[in-house]
């Protein structure tokens, strides 16, 4: 059978390397993007869904876990960051650690129960467990039902950096959206990365050499999750309110959708992903529920002809790790 | 007392949609190794098809109950031979993502015609009315449903278990390639028994169409469930989804009359249950 990413090349300086330096062309290009023209909210928000989609990238590209239920890392956060921010009036550093913190609890919880289960069960019950979360989000008073959290105060970051400003709270998201990238960039390079790789090649191998496999895959699992309610505690400050759209299946779908377009498995596939889809979102907002056709058509496109997505085909093209 | 018994009514009838539906997807995956993410959209397209075939040709409640499920299995075969074969081999996740991208289409394209709202479809004459059994009142639609679904279940347990046809099936689930060597056109019969799993969620969304409505997202909600149903039961044995899928629309019908806000989630909470003791599923094998 063959894996989900079968082309992964060894660890060599050389992949190292090539990877730093597209990291920098792209810390570069994004750092420029105020002096543009470009709208920084389409940016802000992409950005937050290439760390969402990095996170999730963590799960099924090196440990070989489909999540289905990503979005509900994303909604919590996103719901704990902006009640902290406006009911508890918790400055902002305060309200992103509250929000991360309460996914990395969210991640310890369901991660105990799904990774019990292998492949298509898995994606199956983090989809059921992001449901419940739904259906509890849905019924709960502090989440303010289909309302949702509105008009959430931005306040000022350490005290210091005036996030209703957009230029600052840019700079802010795309610090956020750098230092998420580069721990999961660190993370599956380092020793711990080398297991979950070898989980996902062979898991009984793994276990014969000795490895608590389901240990490492419930790291894995809370790591991705944390980060995912990091992304969503980030993207309460940009769009400024917190709805039920954020805990709902079909965000989990979005967000495996940007994974594959970009590249399963790649390092920087997941955020060329997330700005084409997210791109594409707001060219095509006219046209209703087309929308959705077309994701869905992206869907089977990419599972037909272009498995390896966009990164995944020129790093394929050019022999390199990206 | 009368609510409790209607409440019972509703599980019992909720039931039937997730064993019909559990049931295709056990059928589906034990021959193509795919979880049919579409499942539910060919459930809702089941509903809409009976909706057309009464408004365009007016051929009523009877004849979709048999045309139905034959369009949309034929769909089905279409999806299957056009799209889903050419992943035999592949990683498993692929199936679903596929089956999920068709499901968005489906469901996509129905909601730019039809919008979110439902459509009506009236319960045929022969079984409107209901009938006093003393101890509550019997809507013989619903009666109606939970019988006859049971019975459709009971024969395609009887179809696979029992008769030469479901022999050779489960022959090539264990092994297609020695099954072949024997002379068995497996790949029809995968092209079929993906027609029959998305006939039977068609045959359910028929049934669903009076009491529900007929809406384009009918589906959507529903499949999450019934993953979780096939999640609790397994999916190594027919008759454990058959089980499964009544007896969890039952809990949910109690769980509506004693404690109403838990309605929408106790499977879920179930399934959490069932995995944390007995994580391969009630029925299942270890996978």
């Amino acid at each position: 059978m063959s894996a989900l990413t079968d082309d992964t090349l060894p660890i060599t300086p050389r992949a190292i390397r090539d990877e730093m330096i597209v990291f920098a062309v792209m810390a570069v290009l994004l750092a420029v993007v105020p002096w543009t023209g470009i709208y920084p909210f389409f940016v802000m928000q992409a950005l937050c869904f290439a760390l969402l989609a990095c996170a999730f990238n963590l799960l099924i590209g090196y440990g070989g876990l489909l999540s289905f239920g990503h979005a509900m890392f994303l909604g919590t956060a996103g719901y704990v960051s902006a009640h902290a921010l406006k009911v508890w009036g918790l400055s902002p550093e305060l309200g992103i650690l509250a929000g991360t913190a309460a996914a990395a609890a969210l991640g310890v919880i369901t991660g105990f129960v799904s990774i019990r289960r292998q492949g298509i069960y898995f994606s199956m019950i983090t989809l059921a467990l992001s449901q419940l979360l739904y259906f509890i989000y849905l019924q709960t008073p502090f989440t303010h039902g289909e309302d949702g959290i509105q008009g959430i105060p931005q306040g000022h970051l350490f005290g210091v950096f005036d996030l209703s400003k957009p230029t600052v709270l840019y700079y802010v998201v795309l610090a956020g959206f750098l230092g998420g990238f580069l721990l999961i960039y660190r993370t599956i390079n380092s020793p711990f990365g080398e297991v979950l790789k070898a989980i996902r090649e062979n898991e009984p191998r793994a276990i014969s050499l000795g490895y608590k496999t389901d240990q490492y895959k419930l790291m894995a699992y809370i790591l991705s999750g944390t980060i995912a309610g990091f992304a969503g505690s980030l993207k309460v400050f940009v769009a400024q309110n917190a709805s039920l759209t954020d805990v709902h299946w079909s965000m989990s779908g979005e967000v495996v959708l940007m994974t594959l377009v970009g590249g399963l498995g790649t390092v920087f596939g997941p955020v060329v992903g997330a700005f084409v889809i997210i791109a594409m979102q707001q060219y095509l907002a006219g046209y209703g529920q087309w929308v959705t056709v077309i994701q869905g058509v992206i869907f089977v496109a990419c599972v037909l002809t272009f498995r390896r997505g966009v990164i995944g085909e020129i790093a394929h093209f050019l022999r390199r790790s990206l | 007392m009368q609510a409790l018994y209607a409440q019972l009514l509703v599980g019992l009838i909720n039931g039937s949609f997730y064993a019909l539906l559990s049931l295709g997807l056990a059928v589906i995956f034990g021959m193509l190794n795919i979880i049919n993410f579409a499942h539910g959209a060919l459930y809702m397209m089941g509903a809409f098809c009976a909706y057309f075939l009464l408004s365009l040709t007016g051929l009523g409640y009877w004849p979709a109950l048999i045309v139905a499920p034959i369009v949309v299995g034929i769909f089905g075969m279409i999806l299957e031979r056009t799209m889903l074969q050419w992943l035999a081999g592949l990683d498993h996740l692929y199936g679903l993502l596929l089956t999920f991208g068709i499901a968005l289409i489906v469901q996509g394209v129905f909601q730019n015609y039809f919008g979110s709202s439902g459509l009506p479809y009236a319960i045929p004459d022969e079984l409107k009315g209901g009938m006093n059994l003393g101890f509550m009142f019997l809507p013989i639609y619903r009666g109606w449903v939970v019988i006859f679904s049971l019975v459709v279940c009971i024969a395609t347990w009887y179809l696979i278990e029992r008769t030469r046809l479901g022999a050779y099936l489960r022959a090539a689930t264990e092994n297609p390639t020695l099954v072949r060597a024997f002379g068995v056109n497996v790949p029809r019969m995968i092209t079929l028994t993906y027609g029959l799993g998305v006939g039977l969620a068609a045959l359910a969304g028929v049934l669903s169409a009076p009491i529900n409505q007929v809406r384009p997202l009918m589906g959507a909600d529903l499949i999450i469930v019934v993953f979780a149903v096939v999640v609790i039961g397994g999916m190594g044995s027919i008759m454990g989804s058959i089980i499964t899928g009544f007896a969890l629309g039952v809990i949910e019908g109690l769980t509506k009359y004693f404690y109403p806000e838990a309605s929408n989630t106790v499977v879920f909470v179930l399934m959490v249950l069932v995995l944390l003791v007995k994580p391969t599923g009630l029925t299942g094998r270890a996978a």
